[in-house]
């Protein structure tokens, strides 16, 4: 299979995935209970993408205070929880973790 | 101004810290592509055809190991399956609109135009021009990724891999994060979900993930339920 059939593929079954309930709803409304559910994706998911990444390195979990994207990751947290603002956050925690790494050479 | 133009704005504003963080971590990918040995023009067509981030860095990873298609094909498809998980979310607001409006919008959903939109329809609900919102947030966000893809082709090796680039990503996740913890049932279920992803993170294809957020969504439903 060429390459590019390959990202056809794989792009038609992630658009397959993307439109899927949003295709059959439009036909039925979701049950209240399954309403209550979808209230969780957001901080579940979020929060499933955000952990291996502040605490797992290729040799396994991290919860040193050496780990310099997990203190980034804190306080991040921190300054999101305070100013409510994405963009501050983003270049608070990246400052911070481009310090860390220039006063750790 | 009318209210279908002032909406399209609004998501791209709303959009606009989140494609900061996108920005670098499309760039990490174009050098990561040509690294992983793929012709430039594929890198690209990759960032359009299956448009989803991490994905995109396995399946760059897998060509370059030389695996089965269908190897590849069904890795792209279980890393994606949260996608499910976005749509049955969004799926309520959405659905009085037109097919192909709902089909294009499906196209625009990934993980940071889905953060961003669900915010704004679980403060606003449902208004008429509510998937303009969607649409200025989910095109923003898709331009970003072609041109920091093509930039990322573009200076390929002359970016220093020691850059802690890939960080933004994850910091704009937890900026998103936050505001979502609005009860205890909410903060549950995110501890939950982070902990069992670190504790399902060697399980293959991502699949971790998908478990994670179903952990944490069973937890916030049992938290919910006993108060």
């Amino acid at each position: 299979m060429s390459t590019l059939l390959v990202f056809i593929y794989g792009g038609l079954l992630t658009f397959a995935m993307r439109f899927s309930f949003i295709y059959l709803v439009g036909r039925a409304r979701l049950p209240e209970r399954v309403r209550r559910l979808l209230r969780f994706v957001p901080a579940a998911v979020l929060s499933a993408i955000i952990a291996p990444e502040l605490l797992l390195h290729p040799g396994g979990l991290d919860l040193s205070p050496a780990n310099s994207r997990l203190l980034a990751g804190l306080l991040a947290v921190l300054v999101a929880w305070w100013t409510k603002n994405t963009l501050v956050t983003i270049l608070v925690g990246t400052g911070f973790m481009l310090a860390l790494q220039l006063l750790l050479q | 101004m009318s209210e279908h133009l002032r909406s399209l704005l609004q998501g791209i504003r709303f959009e606009f810290p989140l494609l900061v963080g996108v920005f670098p971590f499309g760039l990490i990918y174009g050098a990561a592509a040509l690294r992983a040995g793929l012709d430039p023009a594929l890198a690209q067509a990759m960032s359009s055809i299956v448009f989803a981030g991490s994905a995109q860095f396995l399946t760059a990873q897998l060509i370059h190991d030389s695996a089965p298609a269908l190897v590849i094909v069904l890795t792209i498809a279980t890393v994606n399956l949260r996608h499910l998980l976005y749509s049955a979310s969004l799926a309520p607001f959405v659905s009085h609109l037109p097919l192909r409006w709902r089909a294009l919008l499906a196209y625009l959903l990934t993980d940071e135009a889905y953060a961003a939109v669900i915010l704004h329809y679980q403060k606003e609900g449902i208004r008429a021009s509510g998937h303009w919102f969607f649409l200025g947030a989910g095109a923003s966000l898709w331009l970003t990724w072609q041109l920091s893809t093509a930039l990322g082709i573009f200076l390929g090796a002359t970016i220093p891999e020691t850059w802690p680039l890939d960080f933004a990503l994850p910091l704009t996740f937890i900026a998103m994060l936050v505001p979502t913890l609005k009860d205890w049932s909410l903060v549950v279920a995110a501890l939950a979900a982070g902990v069992t992803a670190l504790l399902a993170a060697a399980l293959p294809f991502n699949l971790g993930l998908v478990l994670a957020a179903l952990v944490g969504i069973a937890a916030g439903m049992l938290v919910e339920r006993h108060r």
